[in-house]
């Protein structure tokens, strides 16, 4: 290995209006290196990728490619420096296919010719173990399929220094070491490799260095094989935290949310639930694992009255009148006037759970704004809950009157969680709500579930990762492209058995 | 008669031809020009410029015209005109990211007013009593056609009797259609519609694509303005007798799904439906008159039933009127 650093940056300073993103960091990669970013959210971890690749230009500072300064002003300048980023917010064409979107912005020489890309496509993938269809459109695939396509992509331009987001929140236990087993390969090929993950274990397990981001701060670099993982977390958070879910014994179990055979077809045509049946009980959590994509979102929708349903029905158990209510034939607004209380946290936070445009304060109001006399809007408790929690979430934010489409992700996904829980629900849905969230805050959020769970309410968590529901939940739902695949006991189940589980019905899938 | 109605109604589907090829280029770079129309009429009285300085510069001897002369002035000074307001258009929405629609509805309302002023302007030169400029000799080179086409029956009637700019807006079409599909250069500028981010993360220029296409999209949609004047109006140029085509033109964009190749069939489906009243035999004024409503009544249908379809590919470029701004958080 040389001596002298594949990529080396000095200094950097961001700022986007009145936030510091990045404040005089410096780092260093090596070649046949893998280095671990690590810091909370709005620690400046994306900004200062999204500088090295050229999305961003730094305010202040250097960065230095093979021990030259290097001026990368734009995304073309950093596929000159064979710099390839993998986003964790995919940077794909839907409407077009893979090879598309790998030749996309490429000038090769001679002819445009796809078939030449397509037979280049499938010898990337044949020498890395990737399964991709060249031809099929981007819009069709998993969530998998497309992370795959993105790194096939940046092989494709022959990059030599790879940056991962997050590579991993969207991947199975098995996917995600095939992919390590990839990075470990390109890394002794003599690539330089810098990966953010929140994931500690992945950390541990993969990467030679380990960098550290607090509040847009560098902290330090460590050797991997000379830390541990509390040793980790406090150089993230600045204090010592414990790392504990505290599972309490279900108490008071009486069925609340009763789902039967219930069928959906998406707008494409395709069956999405296939007579998916359980039952969600108070005073538990209830898991569902499953690939990214496998009816998961429509699952959800479907029980808080936003997905129209082919057949079977969603009963609830009222605890005021103890009448079941057909939740079906309903509309969201229906179902909450009826009492019947949903806190629903979907997918796609900014999309459908907050506005973006709108502050804190506002987004609030989303929910209460039909309570209040006369034909003003109240304003006051929205802004008690908004700064109630700023506090209690820690929610990064210059104010409450900061649009939220200005915050980090995983400070949105704190004000989202934040307000559904606040609206004391009977029933709490939770898709993916540590998405991109770090360690600190994801247990702020596994407690305030587990909080809820206490109050008797009936959560129902779709996870990822596999480690967290086992901790987490009480039972676990397993849905393979949707259909039920099984319900395991989390205390007694393994990561195996779930992955195994989830994977069951892909077969089928395929062929029907 | 069938040829005939035939032969009449493709002059008629031209001007649609070039303005939805045209507005097809910009808005697969994800800009929804709503200044076609004010392009279409300023591209219009470009040409009528053109050919009234060339024919004014011959002076008595309009004899000696050159006819190579005849037809690229007034070609070249409609370019011109349609690119400037296409320009004006791209630095409003790209380079200052203004609200698309509100521009283009500006850009709608300036060409025309652009175009009656100079329109007055020139009758006024002209000292004539009618309100028209009337560029005949202009217009007879625009309209030539080959000499024996006549001559090949319904056949050469149908296909061979046009005016050349009739050819060159389908060999346009047929030009785009290849380059969005085929070419580096069209796949780039679909991701640019698409998803500029994509774009941008790919190294591909979004600003150069968008103001390209704008550009290039306002160039082809002018020269219908000129095929309009110059071709179909046999070179009288009066003021707002261009009428609604321009809008149309926009519609047709949504009927072809943003393809070309459909855009061809859908003008000239859309110019015999304009075409059809005066061939209907037994047609009073007043039912005449509902005749002429069956392009507008064919678009709104159009609209729906395009609203309606599901596929994917059939939806417009993701991003069509959204500005980018790269630092965008």
């Amino acid at each position: 290995m040389s001596t002298v650093p594949a990529i080396e940056l000095q200094n950097i300073t961001k700022t986007f209006g009145s936030v510091v993103a990045n404040k005089s960091v410096s780092l260093t990669v090596n070649r046949g290196e893998i280095l671990s970013i690590l810091g909370e959210n709005g620690s400046g971890k994306t900004t200062l990728m999204n500088m090295i690749s050229g999305i961003y230009f730094p305010d202040e500072g250097q960065i230095f490619i093979d021990g030259e300064e290097a001026v990368i002003a734009s995304p073309k300048d950093a596929f000159d420096y064979k710099i390839g980023m993998i986003h964790q917010h995919f940077k794909l064409v839907d409407v077009f296919t893979a090879t598309e979107n790998i030749v996309l912005g490429l000038q090769e020489e001679g002819r445009y010719n796809l078939k030449v890309a397509q037979k280049k496509v499938q010898d990337i993938c044949e020498r890395y173990g990737f399964d991709v269809d060249p031809k099929k459109k981007i819009y069709t695939m998993s969530v998998s399929e497309k992370q795959t396509v993105e790194i096939v992509k940046v092989l494709y331009r022959g990059a030599d220094i790879l940056i991962l987001d997050e590579p991993t929140a969207v991947l199975t236990p098995q996917e995600t070491q095939k992919l390590f087993a990839v990075l470990r390969r390109m890394r002794d090929d003599g690539k330089a490799i810098i990966i953010i993950t929140h994931k500690l274990h992945e950390v541990l397990s993969l990467s030679d260095k380990v960098a550290v981001l607090r509040k847009g701060e560098y902290v330090g670099t460590v050797n991997t094989a000379e830390t541990n993982e509390s040793e980790l977390t406090e150089m993230m958070v600045g204090k010592k935290i414990s790392l504990n879910i505290e599972r309490s014994e279900p108490k008071n179990v009486t069925p609340r949310l009763e789902v039967h055979h219930i069928d959906c077809t998406n707008r494409e045509g395709v069956l999405v639930l296939d007579d998916v049946s359980f039952t969600a009980n108070a005073g538990e959590i209830l898991g569902i694992a499953g690939i990214a994509g496998s009816g998961q979102r429509e699952l959800l929708e479907a029980i808080a009255g936003l997905q129209k349903l082919d057949s079977g029905a969603v009963l609830y158990n009222n605890p005021q009148t103890g009448n079941m209510d057909n939740l079906c034939s309903k509309t969201p607004l229906q179902i909450r006037e009826l009492g019947v209380r949903l806190s629903f946290v979907p997918e796609d936070r900014l999309g459908m759970g907050l506005v973006g445009n709108m502050d804190i304060i506002d987004n609030m109001m989303l929910r209460s704004y039909t309570k209040g006399k006369g034909m003003f809007l109240e304003r006051k408790a929205p802004k008690d809950l908004a700064e109630h929690i700023i506090e209690d979430l820690e929610v990064v934010t210059p104010s409450a009157t900061t649009p939220v489409r200005r915050l980090s992700g995983g400070n949105v996904q704190k004000v989202l969680v934040g307000r559904e829980i606040a609206a004391s629900p009977t029933v709490l849905m939770a898709a993916y709500p540590v998405r991109g969230l770090d360690i600190n805050s994801s247990y702020t959020i596994y407690n305030l579930l587990n909080d809820q769970k206490e109050r008797g309410v009936a959560v129902i968590f779709v996870g990822e990762d596999l480690d967290v529901l086992l901790e987490l939940c009480d039972r676990i739902l397993v849905i393979g492209s949707g259909r039920v695949t099984g319900v395991v006991d989390a205390r007694t189940a393994t990561k195996e058995e779930i992955g195994l589980l989830m994977t069951k019905t892909e077969g089928d899938a395929q062929h029907g | 008669m069938i040829t005939a109605f035939i032969q009449s109604s493709i002059p008629l589907g031209v001007p649609l031809l070039f303005g939805s090829v045209g507005e097809i280029v910009t808005e697969k770079s994800g800009h929804l020009n709503l200044g076609i129309p004010g392009i279409m009429y300023a591209g219009g009285i470009g040409g009528v410029i053109g050919a009234f300085l060339y024919e004014q510069a011959c002076g008595n001897q309009l004899a000696n015209m050159n006819p190579f002369l005849a037809v690229i002035i007034p070609l070249l000074v409609s370019i011109l005109f349609s690119v400037l307001m296409g320009l004006l258009y791209s630095f409003l929405t790209v380079t200052l990211r203004a609200n698309q629609n509100v521009t283009g509805l500006a850009i709608t309302t300036f060409g025309i007013g652009l175009g009656n002023f100079f329109g007055g302007s020139l009758v006024k030169l002209t000292n004539s009593e009618l309100p028209s400029v009337i560029l005949t000799k202009t217009s007879g080179f625009f309209r030539a056609s080959l000499p024996f086409a006549d001559d090949l029956g319904w056949f050469g009637r149908i296909f061979l009797s046009h005016d050349f700019l009739t050819y060159v807006s389908i060999l346009i079409a047929i030009v785009v259609s290849l380059i969005l599909n085929r070419t580096r250069i069209g796949l780039n500028l679909r991701s640019v519609g698409e998803s500029p981010a994509t774009a941008d993360a790919a190294g591909i220029n979004v600003t150069r694509y968008k103001y390209m296409a704008t550009c290039l999209g306002s160039a082809i949609a002018g020269l219908g303005g000129l095929q309009y004047v110059m071709a179909y109006a046999n070179g009288v140029w009066s003021n707002d007798a261009f009428g609604d085509r321009g809008w149309m033109a926009i519609a047709l964009v949504i009927f072809a799904i943003w393809k070309p190749l459909l855009a061809i069939a859908g003008s000239f489906l859309f110019g015999a439906l304009c075409n059809i009243n005066n061939y209907l035999p037994g047609l009073g004024i007043e039912t005449k008159e509902l005749f002429k409503m069956l392009p507008y009544i064919v678009t709104v249908v159009v609209l729906i039933i395009t609203s309606m379809r599901k596929k994917r590919e059939y939806q417009p470029p993701q991003s069509l009127g959204l500005a980018y701004f790269r630092e965008e958080r």
